[in-house]
């Protein structure tokens, strides 16, 4: 394997988690919530995944609990969105707040623990193909997971009946419930469907990429994810490039880091957070130029509550 | 049959008071269960979490050295919630504030400089701070980014540019490689209030905040601007408020709380830079600036009772071995709580039954309080151009309390 196809095999793993993510909490958001809990349930899956597949033994068991995390601390989120009407940039932050809390108390018994790789795709023939064979077709299946995800979502959002009523729900709660949709319902499903989408991405950090656990590992991911949903103006296409260049920035500033190229390694850790910063204010400006041209319509309205 | 949400005509004044503590009995309760669930007491748990600190005179003074801080920061928290605006990167502030200040103190490390150090890194703190808090500010003002992101990005930045300096160039030499800088000198270290204790002068400046704010939010014509710019923002337009100022104003002022904040704990209590400098105060200052209901007077009461989760967490880690991080999940489920609380007092939960819907509200009742304080808000971010869903927010907000309850 030569250094670059390594270096885009990493850029690969490293996106994947923010793929998965952004794709959950952008169908959230165009359902109409904003759901600041991200990293809370990314942590919650990556916590309790992990603890499940150690004790069970078994990747699928830990894979099942994680995404059944996310989803239960999703569940706790809508109940205050929607149950009780709560505000939701102060709920989303307090789930963020407990999620990674308890995620503590869950992971400490499981410090030093690891997990072996999970078996990778292989299919015979196109695998081996020089050069892009690996890259392609010889991924984790959480890899063609993510991509999947994206293209289903993007179908439904654009295709589907149930896609129209999530649209129309997040557009304009209002009209959406005056035409006698499902306001609440579909927000809840959307509100779960994220926090799943959270914990699956969580479990993908703790039993793939790392293959341990330990306190904090989501590191701000969670918050990259959402930054990536304003990234994609709320399509799943471009949360797809989106995840993967931020994926490619984390990747090539933790080589820098060990390539000793002389600036100091904060430096190079602060790059995907000023990124992040530098994205948004970049397509802002972008943006502003084209005042009043279809690239702005994606954008959802974010109702009172 | 099942729950629906249904507007109040009249919030009542006691159930304002009553919602924030009833909030917390609920998180206790839960976190009760939650270490019996651990295999603990949570009998127990509760007299180290609780009786214990508030009976120990030692621990008493702990409890107002903690919630110094906190009370700082929430207060400067305040103005950002009460325009709603939504800096959550008070923790970033906080450090800054910390570096700007502490660069005075390792400058005049070593030389006869006068009592004027201390005073002055106090002010340096606050301008880091400030400094620091403005930008999110201008980002959103000048580029309609999300405040929101933008603050916690920088969060991450502070933290790694105070690891950076402790690490690289303010490394005390003679600290055995230990990554922190040299211990201030008495000229650089905050006094003490009462002789020898652990109290410092910090408090006080807690204090003053405190009384400033209400007087600021409550008797001026800024406070005023404050009020309707985050509940009627229209209303702020046609008044002649200027947003951006606002915006700008507001962060400024956190940021340079949180600034002081850092300063004062750095200078009254850790004596020397270190990687590490906060147990997530800026954060936990959020929980404390809802739980006081963004009242100055009810930001000293939460503060000196959210102290006391630190305190109690970190005895309940010695004497029952139950992870810090039991803390900091409280502190979550408590903020949740405290929000849940909040929109209990504007709307009553009723039953309905199958079929029966809800007669329809009149227009003047719609509007309540709350309704215009949980308006949400878009990470599209509103600073640089009106959007033109305006109009639309506009007509969810006068017609639809039941927009979206079926």
């Amino acid at each position: 394997m030569t250094p670059l196809e390594a270096i885009l095999l990493t850029i690969v793993t490293a996106s994947t988690p923010l793929l998965i993510a952004a794709i959950g909490e952008l169908v959230t958001e165009r359902a109409g919530v904003l759901n600041l809990g991200v990293e809370g349930m990314m942590a919650m899956g990556a916590a309790c995944g992990f603890a499940a597949a150690i004790g069970f033994d078994s990747t699928v068991a830990g894979i099942a609990t994680g995404i059944l995390a996310g989803a239960g601390m999703a569940a706790i989120f809508a109940f205050a969105v929607l149950g009780l009407a709560a505000n939701q940039v102060g709920s989303g932050l307090a789930l963020t707040i407990l999620g990674l809390g308890l995620s503590g108390l869950i992971g400490a018994p499981f410090v030093g623990a690891r997990r072996d790789p999970i078996p990778h795709v292989h299919i015979p023939g196109l695998a081996d193909l020089p050069g892009i064979g690996r890259l392609l077709f010889g991924q984790d299946a959480f890899v063609y997971v993510g991509l999947a995800l994206a293209a289903a979502v993007a179908l439904f959002l654009s295709r589907s009946r149930a896609g129209l009523t999530l649209r129309a729900v997040g557009e304009n709660h209002v009209s959406a419930h005056a035409l006698g949709l499902p306001v609440l319902r579909t927000r809840c499903l959307a509100i779960l469907f994220g926090g799943a989408c959270a914990g699956l991405a969580g479990v993908y950090l703790s039993l793939v990429y790392t293959r341990f656990w330990s306190p904090g590992m989501t590191a701000g991911r969670g918050w990259i994810a959402l930054a990536l949903v304003v990234f994609a103006a709320w399509r799943p296409a471009y949360a797809l490039a989106g995840a993967y260049l931020f994926g490619a920035a984390t990747v090539l500033q933790l080589h820098a880091q060990a390539g000793q190229i002389g600036l100091p390694s904060q430096l190079l850790s602060a790059v995907p957070y000023l990124a992040t910063i530098l994205t948004l204010v970049l397509l802002s400006i972008g943006r502003g130029r084209a005042v009043g041209a279809p690239g702005s319509l994606g954008a959802p309205f974010v109702p009172d509550r | 049959m099942r729950l629906e949400l249904a507007p109040r005509a009249e919030v009542s004044r006691i159930a304002r008071v009553v919602a924030p503590v009833a909030a917390f009995l609920v998180a206790f309760l839960i976190a009760g269960g939650v270490i019996w669930l651990l295999g603990r007491s949570p009998l127990a748990a509760f007299r180290v979490y609780v009786s214990g600190p508030l009976s120990d005179p030692w621990a008493l003074q702990e409890l107002v050295v903690k919630a110094t801080p906190l009370a700082l920061i929430a207060i400067g928290l305040t103005y950002c919630f009460r325009a709603n605006l939504w800096n959550i990167g008070a923790e970033g502030q906080y450090v800054m504030g910390a570096v700007l200040g502490g660069w005075l103190a390792l400058r005049t490390h070593g030389s006869d400089a006068g009592p004027w150090v201390w005073p002055a890194m106090m002010l340096l703190g606050i301008v880091g701070g400030a400094l620091y808090g403005l930008i999110p500010a201008l980002l959103r003002v000048r580029f309609g980014v999300s405040e929101i992101l933008s603050s916690l990005m920088l969060v991450y930045v502070a933290q790694l540019v105070l690891d950076y300096l402790t690490r690289g160039p303010w490394r005390d030499p003679k600290g055995m490689n230990f990554p922190q800088s040299v211990t201030f000198d008495p000229s650089a270290t905050l006094p003490q209030l009462f002789g020898a204790g652990r109290l410092h002068v910090g408090a006080l400046f807690a204090l003053v905040a405190i009384l400033a704010t209400a007087f600021v939010l409550g008797r001026t014509l800024f406070g005023y601007r404050l009020r309707v710019t985050g509940e009627a923002p229209r209303a702020a337009r046609f008044g002649g408020f200027d947003a951006n100022r606002t915006t700008l104003a507001v962060f400024a002022i956190s940021g340079g709380l949180a600034g002081l904040a850092g300063m004062s704990e750095v200078a009254g209590q850790i004596g020397q830079l270190q990687p590490s400098i906060s147990p997530g105060y800026g954060f936990t200052a959020i929980t404390v600036a809802f739980l006081g209901r963004l009242n100055p007077f009810g930001i000293l009461a939460a503060s000196l009772a959210v102290a006391l989760t630190f305190i109690g967490g970190e005895s309940a880690q010695i004497l029952l071995k139950l992870p810090l991080d039991l803390t900091t999940a409280f502190q979550g489920l408590l903020l949740l709580c405290v929000l849940g609380a909040d929109a209990l007092v504007s709307y009553r939960l009723q039953i309905v039954g199958r079929g029966g819907g809800r007669p329809p509200l009149p227009e003047g009742e719609v509007e309540t309080a709350a309704a215009v304080r949980v308006r949400g808000h878009g990470l599209a971010g509103e600073g640089a151009t009106p959007r033109p869903v305006a109009p639309l927010r506009d007509s969810t907000s006068s017609s639809g309390r039941g927009g979206g309850v079926p």
